[in-house]
């Protein structure tokens, strides 16, 4: 019997927890692998990238848990919940809010993030708060019920965070004003013509956006309780709620004194195993030595945290494997704009010196993408599409066949993913893209064959 | 936890109070149905065209003009703001209401016509007297509870069709099918029929007369269509009359069949039927009642395809009643009837075992045998029994039980009445026998499916939650498998609230259509296939 303990139950713990029990030879009982899941969250499993559905009465808190309640029990994960206070490596022993001891064979460490909060004056009043858990939204569910008793809510920080909570705010029509560092929304990520589409947008939203701007401290009334900001521009924002979101880091702290080696998060190599034997971190709070190609170090998102769930189960049933992210891909919603992006497409700020960028928006709607490719070799490096669906599979396959630009563009029709009937936008993209190029590419009808690889 | 609120709005969001413009549309689209309300307490209005049309005019204007007020002034998008949280929506006191409330309209309507108004001889009285002028203008005859009913059902289709069009308007394939939808109602379902009606008698159909036919209305959803009078009505039709049989029977064998071949059951249940068409439209504020658990699956499969056997044996059992014994007189006969329905039954599935067994889950393997067994022992007592029996029952028995049962309780107290207490497609997903059949084709024979977007899934739920046939999926989608289910009628809905945009519904080469493979795509080739291990 070997005890295997993961601490939190997020997407890579879970993910961690499913494969293992995939793995673990069934025939060899179920005394083979004892997995045990820690969290101080919640009882279950759910999405966290779902909770601001659930203030907006979208779904209810059952809806985002992936699993029925059943599921647990019948794949013999056992699920405790608690905070984990003390990891003591020497005796392979865990200490659950200072007192119950769990002993591991192997440990997973999995405890995602916490929301960034750079020393500002009054950044721990009442009515102050991040958003990232699920105590995090029934404190929002306290702050912010409704505007009558959340008259303004001011949002601190331009991120993917912040603009789903602003979302959020608004589908109870609250007003929010929204205070973004940058010069225009996210673009330390985005090139600036999306950048600046999504600006649009924001305030279409009736959203009060305040960019380059930034805050100096909030104010109290005489409760302790928030009652207004005060921004670098000299206003004073009078506000019920203040959301700080002004990024995440790995949420680590209880492990300072363990001897495992932390940096910003759980260093571990591309094994993702620590300095410590058998005990392992993945997902949110795992830090890279070096970082993988052009990923960062952490990478807080979603469909990594799944990826090492994956590579750590496969390590642990004694297959050890390092974490090899394939190509870099990810997604998000801005208000009624989706957004996806395949491969490497950089803001002002990351973008390569061999990086040339393809812009096109649409005159009227709200859609727009931009493609990245070799300024010499015309190789294909990536794409960012606003409002126009895409195709995963086909990007991964184009990025691994190391395609060039004027390929992509002759094919652009396969890739689109929207529903059918929509309208397809490939012919004036690639008019565009020729024009601006002065290349003379036409663009293929969609043909499923190629999508499907049939030949 | 969260805020509730009590208001009966179905759009809009809770912390909105309705705007003046909405109360006003309020007022009248309640003015529209105090007059029929007033019809039906026996009221008795001077002018009754007049009367029947401010109503009908009130009600459509009313809740059009309460939706433009909902969506128009906001940016295209999805508009779930607030659905769980208001009692109407979220089976809360005003979804118990109105779900009482229309299981009481059904009850009046199939089993006490009278109290609508419906006098057998002389003429009607309240509502359905209202419903007269309308009636003769159309068809000539004056209204039955039918028509009142026809009426309503049309008007619904198209008051929250228009709803439906805004609330959607950013979605092509959302409002494509939606006219769709209301196109057929409006002409196939409620205009041609009582056109049609006009001819009965006239030498185009050599003075006889044709049954109410709804073209678009297959067996076995239309589970009377092959009822002795009806055959007798369109024998004695000439020409027009026959060619309404044949195609009443090709679109069952051959039409429908290849339709769903290239589209997927969705060409009917969310393009054309009717049942789907209400439940598009007037239901779209329930659909995420549906229940997802595995558990409700198991009922479903069950309880769906029981109703197929019934509705198969009653369908034979009826049309053998009327066949006779003599291959002299004609060359159908009752022993030649069943004999074709046993080859025919037996030719399925037989083809299924052999080649797609493989696809089938385990206990539709057995659930398979068993009905298959059911079938022909059922068949077989034929031999066994005397002159007016059929298998085991009078046919008559078997008749009025599945229309009592299924065509009246099971599709329209239930299946309509409990929309906002069960979800608004419970018919559709565990009595339509016309649901199951098609979806046995879909299932394993079709080039729909559900394509899942690689690795993007993020399991937030919407998804499965605005799933109205209560498929769990993204169970598939954040497994990167695509979705092949039986009961997908095809809305797209799972496809327009995702916010990834993980799924599209789409017909492609049957190679790869249910892949079973995990692809969480972005990750490194060698873990994938081991992951892929089975």
């Amino acid at each position: 019997m070997e005890n295997i303990i993961i601490i939190g139950n997020g997407i890579a713990g879970v993910t961690a927890a499913r494969h293992i029990r995939k793995l673990s030879d069934p025939t060899a009982n179920r005394a083979g692998k004892r997995i045990i899941i820690i969290s101080a969250e919640t009882d279950y499993f759910f999405s966290r990238t779902a909770l601001m559905y659930v203030y907006m009465g979208h779904m209810k808190f059952e809806h985002i848990q992936p699993y029925e309640n059943w599921f647990w029990e019948k794949n013999n994960i056992e699920l405790v919940r608690g905070y984990v206070t003390e990891v003591a490596v020497e005796d392979k022993k865990l200490l659950v809010d200072g007192s119950r001891a769990f002993y591991y064979d192997k440990l997973i460490i999995a405890t995602g993030s916490k929301p960034n909060k750079f020393g500002w004056p009054g950044q721990d009043l009442h009515g102050v708060q991040g958003l990232y858990s699920k105590q995090d939204l029934d404190l929002l569910e306290v702050n912010a019920p409704n505007r009558e008793a959340c008259k303004r809510a001011v949002i601190v920080g331009g991120g993917l965070i912040g603009i789903e909570l602003a979302e959020m705010l608004r589908s109870r029509d609250i007003p929010v004003t929204f205070l973004v560092r940058e010069t225009s929304f996210w673009n330390g990520v985005l090139p600036e013509g999306e950048s600046q589409m999504i600006n649009e947008h924001i305030e279409e939203h009736h959203i009060d956006l305040r960019l380059a701007t930034n805050l100096v401290e909030i104010v109290p009334d005489e409760n302790g309780k928030v009652k207004a900001v005060i921004t670098d521009k000299g206003d004073t924002i009078p506000c019920d709620m203040v959301g700080l979101t002004a990024g995440v880091s790995p949420n680590v702290e209880f492990l300072r004194d363990s001897g495992i080696e932390l940096g910003r998060g759980v260093k571990v190599n591309r094994f993702l195993e620590t300095n410590v034997k058998d005990v392992y971190a993945i997902g949110d709070c795992a830090e890279q030595h070096e970082a993988i190609g052009n990923r960062r170090p952490i990478e807080a998102v979603w469909y990594t945290g799944r990826m090492m769930g994956e590579t750590v189960a496969q390590t642990i049933c004694g297959n050890r494997i390092a974490y090899k992210p394939g190509h870099w891909f990810n997604s998000a919603k801005f208000l009624d704009i989706e957004y996806q992006t395949y491969g490497w497409v950089f803001g002002e700020r990351g973008k390569k010196d061999y990086e040339e960028h393809f812009h096109w928006r649409h005159p009227e709607e709200k859609l727009c993408i931009t493609v990245a490719f070799h300024k010499e070799n015309n190789l294909f490096l990536g794409i960012n599409t606003f409002g126009i669906r895409m195709r995963h599979e086909l990007f991964d396959r184009w990025l691994t066949e190391e395609r060039d630009v004027d390929y992509v563009m002759e094919h652009l029709a396969d890739a689109n993913f929207d529903p059918e009937f929509y309208k397809n936008y490939e012919s004036a993209i690639v008019g565009q893209f020729n024009s601006a190029f002065g290349k003379s590419i036409r663009s293929k009808k969609k043909n499923s064959k190629r999508i499907f690889q049939l030949n | 936890m969260s805020t509730y609120d009590r208001s009966m709005a179905l759009t809009g969001q809770p912390p909105v109070i309705l705007n003046r413009n909405q109360k006003i549309a309020t007022l009248i689209g309640m003015f529209g149905l105090a007059i029929i309300l007033l019809a039906a307490f026996n009221v008795s209005f001077p002018n009754k065209g007049l009367w029947l049309t401010l109503a009908l005019t009130s009600i459509i204007g009313g809740t059009v003009w309460f939706s433009r007020e909902a969506y128009l002034d906001k940016e295209p998008g999805i508009k779930n703001d607030g659905v769980w949280f208001k009692s109407l929506s979220n089976q809360g006191f005003w979804g118990w209401i109105a779900g009482i409330a229309l299981t009481g309209f059904y009850i009046v309507l199939y089993f006490y016509p009278e109290y609508l108004g419906l006098v057998k001889e002389g003429s009607n009285k309240g509502v359905i007297g209202l419903f007269d002028p309308l009636s003769r203008a159309l068809s000539g005859n004056p209204a039955s509870q039918w028509f009142v009913y026809g009426t309503l059902y049309t008007v619904a289709i198209l008051a929250f069709g228009i709803k439906f069009l805004w609330k959607y308007r950013h979605n092509r394939y959302e409002r494509i099918r939606t006219f769709s939808v209301m196109f057929f109602q409006t002409a196939f379902a409620f205009i041609i029929p009582e056109l049609m009606a006009r001819l009965n008698g006239s030498s185009l159909l050599n003075g006889g007369s044709l049954p109410y036919y709804d073209l678009k209305n297959m067996w076995p959803l239309n589970y009377y269509n092959f009822e002795g009078y009806r055959i007798k009505g369109f024998l004695s039709s000439g020409d027009i009359g026959f060619a309404m049989l044949i195609f009443g029977i090709a679109t069952v064998f051959i039409i429908s069949p290849i339709l769903t071949y290239r589209f997927g059951k969705r060409w009917y249940c969310s393009w054309v039927c009717g049942c789907g068409g209400l439940a598009e439209t007037a239901g779209d504020p329930f659909r995420h009642l549906s229940d997802k658990t595995v558990k409700a699956w198991n009922i479903e499969r069950w309880v769906i395809h029981s109703v197929v056997v019934f509705v198969t044996l009653m369908t034979t059992a009826v049309i053998y009643s009327y066949l006779g014994n003599d291959t002299s007189k004609y060359w159908l006969t009752k022993s030649t009837f069943l004999i074709g329905v046993a080859v025919l039954l037996t030719a399925v599935f037989a083809w299924v075992m052999v080649f797609k067994r493989k696809q089938f889950q385990k206990d539709a393997i057995y659930g398979a045998i068993g009905f298959f067994v059911i079938i022909i022992a059922l068949i077989g007592f034929h031999f066994f029994s005397g002159e007016g029996n059929v298998f085991l029952f009078k046919s008559e028995t078997l008749r009025k039980s599945y229309s009592f049962l299924i065509g009246s309780i099971f599709s329209g107290v239930i299946g309509t009445g409990f929309y906002p207490v069960l979800g608004n497609r419970v018919w559709c997903r565990f009595g339509c026998p016309m649901a199951a059949i098609l979806g046995f084709q879909q299932r394993l024979f079709s080039k729909f499916r559900i394509t899942t977007n690689g690795g993007q899934c993020i399991s937030c739920g919407n998804c499965s939650t605005y799933c109205e046939m209560g498929i769990d999926v993204r169970a598939y989608a954040q497994k990167g498998e695509n979705i092949v289910r039986s009961s997908c009628v095809g809305c797209g809905i799972c496809s327009a609230v995702c916010p990834r945009g993980v799924l599209k519904l789409e017909n492609g080469p049957l190679k790869g259509r249910i892949d079973s493979n995990q692809v969480l795509l972005g990750n490194d080739v060698d873990l994938m296939q081991l992951v892929n291990q089975k």
